[in-house]
């Protein structure tokens, strides 16, 4: 693992749910056992280390496993940390931000955490870039689009959102302060597309150079 | 040997327990209560992964109404809920019910990726004490356990010692209890894990990579209880030590 400068050494926070689109796709079930109730808090999981792997790098996918899920996402990366933060403030603790590929093998249920599912290693693309505040501006305004051997499978819009990005630093640091290094992901899209062994995923935001393209290639893992 | 890290006179310092005192790295020797306990772990290049089981002893899961689980139930915490010994954590305004969880906790020594049961024990390091709070007020069914449950600020305790693997002969042979002041609230032995250490190292490592000084928080046995703003809560594993912490209420 060589992503220095383009991470620094936090803990890397996932949120379920927070798209409308994915929110949309769930509500039907919320109420049903085993959920018996929409969330409240963010829905977070944790992407170890393990998961981390640089653009350009081969991520293994197991034997078994025919097609894994593609979470492409924006990272939030701190900078001051945060405890307790107003979202009118919460954006002045995030020091830039990273396309993230937060790769999971598909599950259908969310009950349970998803360890077994998202920790495998490799499973986080992580890069190329690392974009200031400056240059990304509103973090919420962005699209990301996702091909897989080039043909576009997915346009996530970041301003869809339930919690944007100021309101999710506020509600998570309730409860945990974000240190520096620590990094949120935005969330994800519903409908996620699927990909397998020996295909190429390139992530990038549409009309914002200074998050470069993120790729990565699938490949078989060892049996 | 049990080794400590401390606090002491403006520096942070590896130290060793010495017939009842520390032995620095440089040679001092300081008492118990001159220094500041710090989570017994020694810095790593990458956040360290914190994994924790759930449900891992028969009669804890039957005391919160559960089957055994047939697969280990496992959610990550984050570093930065780790303080050390003879702090305090904090109660939210408000709650219901906070308890404390004294769990074995396994720290890991070498690199460990697909390890098989029978060779699991050369991948660990040595051994802690954990105590894994849990605000049961904030549960909901979305990967449960949460981390609004789980991950919070001063709400996992570690240490004060980690000792040695050549200290502890059978880590699924130590008796466990907690003690609110002073009085017995828990007891158990990890002999009852359902999952036990060799099969959680290789049921992780055959999917994820555990690097040095990672942890495992190998569960709970039954008997916990609500604690108040005030109450010393000691969790205290055989052979390992006995973590004492102190719950205060939110500022």
């Amino acid at each position: 693992m060589n992503l220095s400068p383009v991470l620094a050494a936090g803990t890397v926070y996932g949120v379920l749910l927070n798209s409308q689109e994915e929110w949309a796709a769930w509500a039907g079930q919320m109420s049903d056992a085993p959920y018996k109730a929409a969330p409240k808090a963010p829905v977070l999981y944790v992407k170890t280390a393990n998961t981390w792997s640089a653009c350009g790098a081969a991520i293994a996918v197991p034997v078994r496993t025919p097609q894994v899920e593609i979470g492409a996402s924006l990272a939030l990366v701190i900078g001051t940390p945060a405890s307790q933060v107003r979202p009118q403030s919460a954006l002045q603790h995030v020091a830039g931000y990273v396309l993230v590929n937060d790769l999971s093998l598909p599950h259908t249920s969310y009950y349970r955490p998803p360890v077994k599912y998202k920790n495998l290693d490799g499973f986080l693309g992580i890069g190329p870039r690392y974009a200031t505040p400056a240059e990304v501006g509103d973090p919420n305004r962005l699209q990301l689009e996702v091909r897989v051997d080039g043909h576009l499978q997915q346009t996530l819009d970041l301003g869809q959102m339930l919690r944007p990005a100021a309101q999710l630093i506020a509600d998570v640091s309730e409860f945990m302060t974000l240190r520096h290094g620590d990094v949120l992901l935005l969330g994800l899209g519903a409908h996620r597309p699927l990909a397998h062994a020996g295909q190429r995923i390139e992530i990038r935001a549409t009309g914002l150079d200074a998050l470069g393209v993120l790729t990565n290639t699938l490949v078989e893992g060892a049996p | 040997m049990k080794h400590a890290r401390v606090a002491c006179d403006g520096a942070i310092h590896d130290a060793t327990e010495n017939n009842g005192r520390l032995l620095l790295a440089d040679g001092r020797f300081v008492g118990f209560d001159a220094v500041t306990w710090l989570p017994p772990l020694a810095p790593v290049p990458w956040p360290r992964t914190i994994l924790a089981l759930g449900l891992n002893y028969a009669d804890h899961a039957k005391e919160l109404a559960f089957k055994a689980p047939e697969e280990p139930l496992v959610f990550i915490k984050g570093e930065g809920s780790l303080i050390g010994h003879r702090a305090h954590t904090v109660r939210p305004a408000g709650v219901d019910y906070m308890h404390y969880e004294c769990e074995l906790a396994v720290v890991i020594g070498r690199t460990a990726k697909k390890v098989r049961r029978d060779d699991a024990y050369d991948f660990i390091a040595g051994y802690t004490v954990a105590n894994d709070y849990a605000i049961r007020d904030y549960l909901e069914n979305w990967y449960r356990p949460n981390l609004r449950v789980k991950n919070r600020d001063t709400c996992t305790p570690l240490g004060p010692w980690l000792a040695d693997t050549a200290d502890i002969a059978n880590p699924m042979n130590l008796a466990l209890k907690t003690t609110v002041n002073g009085h017995i609230t828990q007891s158990g032995h990890t002999r009852d894990m359902i999952f036990d250490v060799p099969y959680l190292i290789e049921y992780f490592s055959s999917f994820m990579t555990l690097n040095p000084g990672d942890l495992i928080l190998t569960g709970t046995p039954d008997g916990v209880v609500d604690c108040q703003p005030g109450d010393v809560v000691v969790t205290d594993i055989e052979g390992i030590g006995a973590l004492v912490n102190t719950i205060t209420a939110q500022p």
